[in-house]
């Protein structure tokens, strides 16, 4: 593959298509060329999907963001299959932010819970077959002969009478004139010849050269580099600040004061981080000045000591664990964890008060961003274009906005481009977190072991309070208590309740959301209820997923590839996991040892995974292997500590990751169960694999250890 | 004053503060931007480059060390995608998000070029000190081998002496 441009030149783009001069372009959603005609002259005809090119090239519009999940490969896999069209010949560009790019998943645009593949599934198929229909009813046109003497292959449409053959590229000028067909067919799964393929990824070759372009790579003419001084303590402002010598500071052009607090503005970013040191600032810590961790867990206790918000309710879980022969209880608990992306959040604006606005940003969600920059330009959303970048990893980070505020705010003070780049520091201490949490269980066994009754309490923030300020109305947000209230285990009474408690640390969407912690708990409390009806935790998991199916075979195929019941090498113990995440179905078995000192290595991990027919069977492997790897952070390495209303954590000697001295060998299976459309796999592989090490380490100890991350001193 | 050194075999002169990260002449005085920013602190390696051959981490060097040498980023790495690193990291189909990738990209070339025939372990321990959120390691493991059997001949690198670089600098094992 070569070079692929990024970002879409829409005023550009507006002139060609108006002009005539690009050929074809699709929006299926579009009942006639009338309207698309109409259309081309408002931001309404962004909403192509496909592009031909008189020189044949086939440009694919990749409405979802790229960080690193593989969708702009995985989504023109979608429509090429379809379109019939040259591979080698595809190329991609990120859609402009444009109401017909919106995801029903969200109701705007954006990329997240797994859901890209999903949502596309269907009009990118749908767009690859119109575009198809047109091109062959241009050639037929052309030839005389009738639409159905004609096939297409390849990127050309050939007469099988004759032989004759036609160039998409030669067509596609006569096609665009075309009044699209408004009911395609669309092919059968057993007809697949690009969908489950392991093609190789789109954006590879520019990855390896430095010419991928991402969010702070941006470079605009007259552009200014800034930085930010926030608050240290979450909820405080600025109180006062002298700017003096942060002024003197070689390369400082400004300083000026925005929403989030103090941003200094220089010629490169290295100057604007020297000014940003010389500032003298007094700060309004607010009233969180005293909020630890420790008060924070203390809030969750003092809350689950009264019942929450019923969440699933089955049959009567009191009455019997009252009456089961044995009652096990446990509480286990979750860290607050950063994102960490590799690239720090960024954003790069250029705000023409009450002109427009052009973003150049990394982000997951197109659409609040682009409303941020209108609002703060004075103008409205259609005004602002929004050039979406390659993402450096966004594991739900850039879903947020606040980094567009910063840069709005600043390029409107500055009157000119400006780039707002956040330090390591300012990315690990002002994000939004996944929430720490506080679960407790109690489950009875009758005296066969059988589970017979389940209580789960739950205590944390909510993610969707913090995300649509007020959006939980009833006390319950479905995040907090996901894989819990949602468990498939076939127990006959349950209840799970939830205290929502609100408090001042910003939580987020982090990669496989609830699930992340909660696949934690669940997992783990699961294998000590096998434990204590002394049975195989494989075979005790097996025995109430009789009504799971997908749970079921995705464990069934871990266990066999694991050599599951057969022992471990000499020194190594196993343990397993199964969670459902976004519908897609993830089992793991890790198998660890433990040194002297207690600590953990993993040697190897076994997934098999359920997510119906897979689009691209190599990028679903970098996706699971990536989840392990993430979920082996939260398992083993950092966690986000609070004290004196601050994180204490800044960098990634403090918050530590997975490195590749660490990383285990990771085996992937992936079971095709035809299942369409298909779900998503850039997050649920993260889930299981914290309860199948931590399973592992009480196989090989015999000791329960009920929080992430692990430290050695657990077992002590 | 005037620093002079070269960059991917071109010459240039920056009048820039003496002790401005070599990363931030390369991104926002040369607007080189395949070097990346992660950390400030040599811990992640995503902005290794090559200093007459060895790898170090520009974002904690002082450009006025790099005064009369020679500087290559991933952008020389080669033009066309030739070097054996970048031939297996496309063959294997390495990156995800791409972040961190020059800067793997560069410290698997610098370990190549010490080491043609890396083992497990000792690729491991190299490239210990650059941090993939999206966890390809086991990719980029793979790909390191498979640049060991492309690289057929390659040159014995330049080696000097790095003592005027700050701890940490020099690529290999964390931190």
């Amino acid at each position: 593959m070569t070079v692929i441009t990024t970002g879409l030149d829409r005023r550009k783009f507006l002139k060609t298509s108006l002009a005539g001069a690009t050929g074809l372009i699709v929006g299926f959603y579009l009942p006639g060329r009338h309207e698309l005609l109409a259309a081309e002259a408002a931001p309404a005809v962004m909403n192509a999907f496909i592009h031909i090119s008189p020189e044949n090239t086939v440009t694919i519009v990749v409405s979802k963001s790229e960080m690193g999940q593989g969708v702009a490969t995985s989504i023109p896999m979608l429509a090429a299959e379809e379109l019939e069209c040259d591979w080698r010949k595809i190329r991609f560009e990120f859609a402009p932010a444009a109401r017909v790019y919106f995801d029903p998943a969200f109701g705007m645009q954006g990329t997240g819970g797994s859901t890209s593949v999903h949502s596309s599934w269907e009009p990118l198929r749908k767009a690859g077959a119109t575009a198809r229909e047109m091109l062959i009813a241009a050639a037929a046109q052309k030839w005389g002969v009738d639409p159905s003497e004609c096939r297409a292959e390849r990127g050309e449409v050939v007469h099988m009478g004759t032989k004759r053959r036609a160039t998409y590229g030669s067509l596609a000028e006569a096609a665009s004139k075309l009044q699209p067909p408004t009911d395609v067919k669309l092919k059968d799964p057993a007809e697949f010849k690009v969908i489950g393929k392991p093609y190789k990824r789109l954006d590879t070759p520019e990855k390896t050269n430095g010419r991928a372009q991402f969010g702070i790579d941006q470079r605009r003419p007259g552009m200014y580099h800034a930085v930010v001084l926030r608050c240290p303590v979450f909820g405080g402002k600025v109180a006062s600040f002298d700017a003096t010598k942060a002024k003197q500071v070689r390369g400082v052009k400004d300083v000026v004061q925005i929403s989030d607090g103090i941003a200094v503005v220089a010629d490169n970013t290295w100057s604007a981080m020297q000014g940003r040191k010389a500032l003298e600032v007094e700060w309004d810590f607010g009233p969180n000045a005293n909020v630890s961790t420790d008060s924070i867990f203390q809030n969750f206790a003092k809350a689950l000591e009264k019942p929450g918000v019923v969440a699933h309710k089955k049959g009567d879980a009191a009455l019997a664990l009252q009456n089961a022969a044995r009652k096990i209880e446990a509480e286990y608990r979750a860290p607050y964890e950063a994102h960490a992306t590799m690239e720090p959040m960024n954003c790069t604006a250029d705000i023409r008060e009450g002109e427009g606005a052009d973003l150049w940003v990394p982000t997951q969600f197109q659409t609040p961003s682009q409303a941020t920059a209108a609002k703060i330009a004075g103008v409205s959303p259609d005004k602002v274009n929004v050039h979406t970048t390659f993402l450096g990893g966004g594991f739900g980070r850039r879903g947020w906005s606040d980094f567009v505020v910063e840069a709005c705010e600043v390029s409107k003070a500055m009157k000119a481009p400006v780039q707002v780049t956040w330090s390591r520091e300012d990315d690990m201490q002002h994000d939004y977190y996944r929430p720490a949490s506080l679960v407790r269980f109690a489950a009875g066994l009758d005296a066969n072991g059988n589970p017979v009754g389940l209580e789960v309490h739950v205590a944390c923030d909510s993610i969707m309070n913090w995300f649509f300020p007020g959006s939980v109305k009833n006390g319950l947000d479905n995040s907090s208590v996901d894989t819990l209230a949602n468990q498939p285990y076939d127990i006959p009474n349950v209840l799970v309740d939830y205290q929502l408690v609100s408090g001042p640390i910003p939580q987020g969407f982090w990669r496989s959301v609830g699930a992340s912690q909660n696949g934690f708990f669940r997992e783990c409390f699961i294998d000590e209820l096998a434990a204590a009806a002394k049975k195989d935790p494989y075979e005790f998991r097996r025995g109430l997923l009789k009504n799971s199916a997908r749970n079921l075979g995705v464990l069934d195929l871990v266990a066999e590839k694991s050599g599951w019941g057969k022992p471990a090498p000499a020194g190594r113990h196993r343990g397993i996991a199964v969670v459902e995440a976004f519908n897609t179905f993830v089992a793991e078995v890790a198998e660890v040892s433990l040194d002297k000192d207690k600590n953990v290595k993993v040697h190897r991990v076994w997934v098999a995974v359920d997510l119906g027919q897979p689009v691209n069977p190599s990028i679903i492997e970098q996706q699971v292997r990536g989840g392990v790897v993430f979920g082996l952070s939260q398992t083993l390495k950092g966690e986000i500590t609070i004290d004196k209303g601050r994180v204490q954590q800044g960098n990634f000697d403090t918050f530590e990751v997975l490195r590749m001295n660490e990383m285990p060998h990771v085996e992937v299976y992936i079971t095709n169960s035809h299942l369409v459309p298909p779900t998503g796999m850039g997050e649920p592989a993260v889930p299981p694999i914290a309860p199948a090490v931590y399973n592992a380490i009480f196989a090989a100890t015999g000791k329960r250890i009920r929080k992430i991350p692990y430290r050695p001193d657990d077992l002590a | 004053m005037a620093i002079r050194f070269t960059v991917n075999g071109k010459p240039h002169t920056v009048d820039v503060d003496p002790q401005m990260p070599l990363l931030w002449v390369i991104r926002d005085t040369l607007n080189m931007t395949g070097t990346k920013f992660g950390c400030g602190m040599a811990l992640c390696g995503a902005c290794t480059v090559h200093i007459n051959g060895n790898a170090i981490r520009s974002c904690i060097t002082p450009v006025s060390s790099v005064e009369g040498k020679h500087v290559t980023t991933i952008e020389g790495l080669s033009p066309d995608h030739s070097h054996p690193v970048q031939r297996a990291w496309i063959e294997v189909d390495v990156p995800q998000c791409g972040y961190c990738q020059s800067g793997q990209i560069m410290s698997a070339a610098a370990l190549l070029a010490k080491n043609p025939h890396p083992t497990d372990a000792e690729i491991e321990e190299f490239m210990a000190g650059n941090i993939c959120r999206c966890g390809t390691y086991q990719q980029i493991k793979e790909a390191i081998h498979r640049a060991a059997a492309l690289q057929a001949k390659t040159a014995k690198p330049e080696t000097s002496e790095f003592d005027h670089l700050p701890q940490g600098a020099l690529a290999g094992g964390a931190e």
